[in-house]
């Protein structure tokens, strides 16, 4: 994939299942820095639809990307505010 | 836009002294439904009454899951619900093999002794192979996402609990009219 952007960190929840890929996307986005970007590394096939939806109705976040990998779904969060 | 006076019905027209008034006090009432429900903090309020471990789940993940949204979120436990709050019993929830015509078994052989202590176990293994979150878990996250679990004062005395055994952060010495207030103020409530 080429990004056009710097993770700044990486949180792997692979293993982990609903609601658990959201709930701690937030909290590592929480300790991120206005501009900083998170990747969240998931198995949950959920993750994709639900890191969408949260992301869309959360304020001070902005999904940049969503990429599945073999079984791995990668989701870029930006922390915008 | 202009701001030419038109001709026609200046005798009845509103005087611009009449209309900035208006406008005056049309602004003084918006400041004061904005302040009303200026924060624009959502919030959610659950109430929970069941205490198998299937039906311990849903407010759990809903509560974890909104306060990742943002919402400021209270579950109000009640009855059987208490025992999701109480840190030994919430460890050793059991599924009930009656009354649920999906479980693996019919309800007369769900009815032997020892039936629900097997359920469980199935369904706990179930749940650690799936890697999916246990109720501990999910209280611990939820209450350090900001979560307020309430326990219902009534229930609390006519079930005979100890308060001492909840969890830490639980709030106790609350009632339905705290659960009303948490309900008409929030944007989501549910009953579980």
């Amino acid at each position: 994939m080429s990004s056009q952007f710097d993770i700044t960190e990486t949180l792997d929840v692979k293993g982990a299942s609903c609601p658990m890929p959201v709930v701690k996307t937030k909290s590592a986005i929480d300790d991120l820095a206005e501009g900083e970007v998170l990747e969240v590394v998931a198995t949950d096939s959920g993750s994709m639809s639900d890191i969408e939806g949260w992301a869309d109705s959360t304020g001070g976040v902005e999904l940049l990307d969503q990429v599945e990998d073999d079984d791995v779904f990668k989701h870029y969060v930006r922390k915008t505010e | 836009m202009s701001t030419d006076t038109p001709e026609a019905s200046a005798d009845n027209a509103p005087s611009r002294a009449e209309l900035a008034a208006r406008v005056e006090e049309l602004e003084e009432e918006l400041a004061d439904v904005s302040a009303e429900v200026g924060d624009d903090n959502k919030k959610m309020s659950i109430i929970s009454t069941k205490g198998t471990l299937d039906m311990a789940y849903p407010p759990l993940i809903l509560a974890s899951t909104a306060a990742a949204f943002g919402y400021e979120v209270t579950v109000f436990h009640t009855f059987w619900g208490l025992d999701i709050l109480h840190e030994e019993r919430s460890k050793d929830l059991k599924l009930s093999s009656v009354g649920n015509p999906n479980m693996p078994v019919p309800n007369v052989v769900g009815a032997i002794p020892g039936m629900d202590r097997m359920t469980t176990k199935m369904m706990e293994k179930k749940i650690e192979d799936n890697e999916t979150a246990s109720i501990e878990e999910l209280i611990e996250t939820s209450l350090d996402m900001g979560v307020e679990f309430q326990a219902c004062q009534m229930t609390i005395e006519l079930m005979g609990y100890d308060e001492e055994k909840f969890y830490d952060g639980v709030t106790t010495g609350v009632g339905a009219a705290t659960a009303i207030q948490d309900m008409a103020e929030a944007d989501i409530q549910l009953l579980v």
